[in-house]
């Protein structure tokens, strides 16, 4: 609006001439400002909704899992993998010579009980889901999982040691509600 | 021809605000103040907080409140933890569990407030006949609104001479014709109010009727709240506008 | 007016390739405007940026709408409640089909009040006219989607219309439902036409403008452009103009969406659909209050069907209808009257609309109804032959000869006294 058409426009007043670039300036930037901050609940809006961030917690109960069993339960809509592990898988997850890793974590530092690993199912390269969850699935080359998407191989503590995934499996937030009990998020 | 514009507006809104003479006999019922009207109007956290009470100890006998979830519970000033309880006082099923069962749990925040009956043929079979509404919407879902929600509930009275009523069916002038199937829901001391507010029938209805214009519209204080600040903020931009236009114009001259 | 020389090269890259800046330049900056054009010209720009807030706001609910009968009341109430600002969106989408109308009412009454239709703009009023049957039938199948009480009925009420025609009303209506009752699939297909009509309206709305800029905007005197003297370039001139009078509109509307949102609604519905019980009354939506009471003016169904779409239809014969070559109300003395008479007419029937059709009504009803048709069928034709019009004026830039009102004013001068 600030601008005149060299065509159909008179000439301006000498006088007026700052008076009116103020105005119109102030009006369009007003009118800018209103529309940016106007933009912001349609953004919001496709955030998640209440419901959604409300069933942010998943109870598991752990008592029927066996030593080297897993199951896999939902959080978020998320498939989340509970692994109780061997004495045998445990060892081999501690003695790793964490320079070899690709994205070095200690296996202390991914488990609050070592017996249980509880991780995110979601391969970290491009969000397939690994398999080794089941008996007859392969395990990869490290014992742990294996994403057939793209071939990234976890190790038992779920660390990324070969394949295109940047970053170890994702860890989720949860607690021992109590020896036989953990809850999600 | 501004006048006639004016006339025509004024004809206009009245077409829109005038009431339909419908032949359902039906009393008006009188405007309340509440809390909530106007401009700035916001809930009156206490009423609602009684109001919830009243709900639960009496209207929650018959009638659902589906569309809102314990959690929602917290904007009525509750903590967490009150809330928590609130929920795990009542049962919902769930399921299939691992056995392929369905069973019940205590309820969490995030579930809907439990319905008293399971579906609509019990709750007409235990009524009888009669379905008690959900209450969810309630104030929207009535013309009149709170205004007629509060009349409704203190509104009970003996019938006209000459009036016969139905089995069953209680008289109260501003349903719509005149007879309803809900006994007086209210009787003075029905609740014992947790803040010691002496529980007369009117004041239970106005609280209740506050409760439920939340369950209605829990949007109402951060509409207005941004309302507020939009207009305003038009108001400013809506001269600047002007000015600019004028500004603009005054070229032609 | 010649194409402007673009400095930038990457517009010069582009412009020559494919002239949209120089479209652009031509229909919005450089755009010879009538100089005279008063505030009722504003409503064309506002329809416009309301059926921009319609499709954007109608396109972010569909992300958390579901149409099915068992969900779609509670979807709806999940955008109100849970979705972030989920209620700001739905009672912006809401009040602003009542917004759109309001607007769109008003230009039409524009356009006949200054003969917005006659030679050469026949077709400009043509396409406007179909634009305003896609948008009530946009409305009407919008207003279903909630799967409220009133919903239901209406759509049951409205596609019973169709029955009204003989032999083949009962299979169109079948047709129109894809059941033997409103039910999913009704609501399903009301949803896929709901989202369609909108973006076709937008492509009506392109060849309206390119008509409208055929021959260049009508203005209050109803004459001719002269010369460029008579003109001034839409932009700055009206940019401003039309923002300002945005901005007013937005004052409105906002009012409505913050203060009072459930203003045009109906309480029913807010009662989620009952397939088994019909609301005490069924009033549409304010803005069809007035072929609602043309519908039930006619004791007879077939009857008042075809007199509701016939109050519609008989717009497109307008300018045929209308046999003055003068334009403009301002200098047709009895004609200004006329219009002044359909306005309360259509009021009337707006009114009556809203009320049970019983008593006074049924007569105020009929009334109305028979002066619609007359007005355009007998008094628009007739007077345009036996009225004698004021002189008009030489040009819009030239002072006005005898009459008329200030037709040079830079600020639109009210119109005068009629």
């Amino acid at each position: 609006m600030a601008e005149h058409t060299s065509s159909g426009g008179p000439t301006l007043e000498e006088g007026g001439e700052t008076r009116r670039d103020f105005l119109y300036l102030a009006t369009g930037a007003m009118a800018a400002a209103g529309t940016v901050i106007a933009i912001w609940p349609f953004i919001d809006f496709m955030n998640p909704s209440r419901d959604v961030l409300a069933l942010s917690t998943a109870d598991v109960d752990l008592s029927p899992i066996e030593v080297g069993q897993a199951i896999t339960v939902t959080w978020r809509g998320k498939p989340v993998f509970v692994r109780r592990r061997t004495a045998v898988e445990i060892e081999s997850a501690a003695n790793v010579n964490l320079a070899d890793l690709p994205d070095p974590q200690p296996d202390s530092a991914r488990v609050k009980k070592p017996e249980w690993l509880i991780q995110i199912g979601i391969c970290t390269h491009l969000g397939c889901i690994p398999l080794g969850q089941r008996p007859g699935d392969p395990r990869g080359d490290y014992g742990g999982w294996f994403c057939p998407c793209h071939g990234s191989h976890y190790d038992t503590s779920g660390r990324i040691r070969k394949g295109p995934a940047p970053r170890n499996l994702d860890l989720p937030p949860y607690q021992f509600v109590d020896d036989g009990r953990i809850r999600i998020g | 021809m501004r006048g006639k514009l004016m006339a025509g507006a004024a004809a206009f809104l009245f077409a829109l605000s005038a009431n339909p003479a419908w032949a359902v006999e039906q009393s008006r019922p009188a405007a309340q103040d509440w809390s909530f009207s106007g401009v700035f109007g916001v809930f009156d956290r206490a009423a609602q907080q009684r109001g919830f009470q009243v709900y639960q100890q009496v209207c929650a006998a018959c009638h659902s409140l589906k569309l809102v979830h314990y959690r929602d519970l917290a904007a009525l000033g509750y903590a967490d933890d009150e809330v928590k309880a609130f929920a795990a006082g009542k049962e919902v099923q769930d399921g299939p569990n691992d056995a392929g069962e369905m069973f019940t749990r205590p309820a969490l925040p995030s579930d809907h407030f439990v319905s008293p009956f399971a579906n609509a043929q019990v709750a007409r079979a235990a009524n009888n006949g009669a379905l008690p509404p959900d209450l969810s919407l309630i104030t929207k879902a009535r013309k009149g609104g709170a205004d007629y929600l509060y009349a409704l509930l203190v509104g009970y009275a003996d019938p006209p001479e000459g009036m016969e009523l139905m089995e069953g069916m209680s008289y109260n002038p501003y349903f719509a014709g005149r007879q309803i199937a809900m006994p007086p829901p209210l009787a003075e001391g029905a609740v014992e109010f947790a803040d010691g507010t002496p529980a007369t029938v009117e004041q239970m209805a106005a609280d209740v009727t506050t409760f439920l214009a939340w369950a209605s519209e829990p949007d109402l204080e951060e509409r207005k709240r941004l309302g507020i600040k939009v207009i305003l903020f038009l108001l400013v931009l809506t001269g600047l506008l002007y000015a600019s236009k004028r500004k603009v114009w005054s070229d032609l001259h | 007016m010649s194409a402007p020389q673009w400095k930038n090269p990457i517009v010069r890259w582009i412009d020559y390739r494919m002239p949209i800046f120089t479209l652009i330049h031509h229909d919005l900056v450089d755009y010879p405007t009538p100089r005279n054009l008063n505030y009722w010209w504003n409503f064309g720009s506002l329809a416009g940026f309301l059926l921009v807030v319609m499709i954007v706001t109608g396109v972010m609910l569909a992300m958390h709408y579901t149409p099915h009968v068992d969900l779609a009341f509670v979807s709806v109430e999940r955008i109100m409640r849970d979705v972030n600002y989920g209620w700001l969106i739905r009672y912006l989408h809401m009040n602003g089909g009542s917004m759109f109308f309001l607007v769109v009412y008003i230009h039409v009454f524009r356009g006949l009040y200054y003969g917005s239709y006659k030679a050469p703009r026949e077709l400009l009023w043509m396409l406007g006219v179909v634009i305003l049957i896609l948008m009530m039938a946009t409305a009407f199948m919008g207003y279903v989607l909630p799967w409220g009480q009133m919903s239901f009925w209406a759509a049951t009420v409205i596609t019973n219309l169709f029955s009204a025609f003989p032999v083949v009303g009962e299979s169109v209506v079948h047709w129109l439902w894809g059941g033997f009752s409103v039910d999913n699939p009704t609501l399903n297909r009301f949803f896929s036409l709901h989202y369609l009509l909108p973006f076709v309206i937008f492509g009506l709305v392109f060849l309206h403008l390119w008509a409208l800029h055929t021959h260049k905007s009508n203005n209050p005197l109803g004459i001719d452009v002269k010369g460029p003297q008579d003109t001034i370039p839409f932009h700055p001139y009206y940019t401003a103009k039309d923002m300002f009078g945005m901005a007013v509109l937005l004052l409105v509307y906002l009012a409505f969406v913050f203060f009072a949102p459930n203003f045009f609604t109906e309480p029913d519905n807010y009662i989620p659909a009952d397939p088994m019980v019909t609301p005490h009354q069924i009033v549409p939506e304010w803005y069809l209050l007035p072929f609602y009471a043309i519908l039930r003016a006619v004791p007879n169904k077939l009857g008042g069907v075809v007199l509701m779409f016939a109050s519609i239809l008989i717009l497109f014969v307008l300018p045929w209808l209308d046999t003055s070559k003068v334009k403009s109300a301002r200098f047709r003395p009895i004609y200004k009257q006329l219009f002044w008479i359909l306005v309360v007419d259509c009021i009337a029937l707006g009114w009556v609309g809203a009320n049970r059709p019983e008593g006074v009504y049924i007569v105020i009803g009929r009334i109305a109804t028979a002066y619609y048709f007359v007005h355009f069928l007998i008094l628009v034709p007739l007077v345009g032959w036996l009225e004698r019009p004021r002189p008009l004026p030489e040009s819009i830039g030239a002072p006005v000869l005898g009459g008329g009102g200030a037709a040079v004013g830079a600020t639109p001068k009210p119109m005068e006294k009629a």
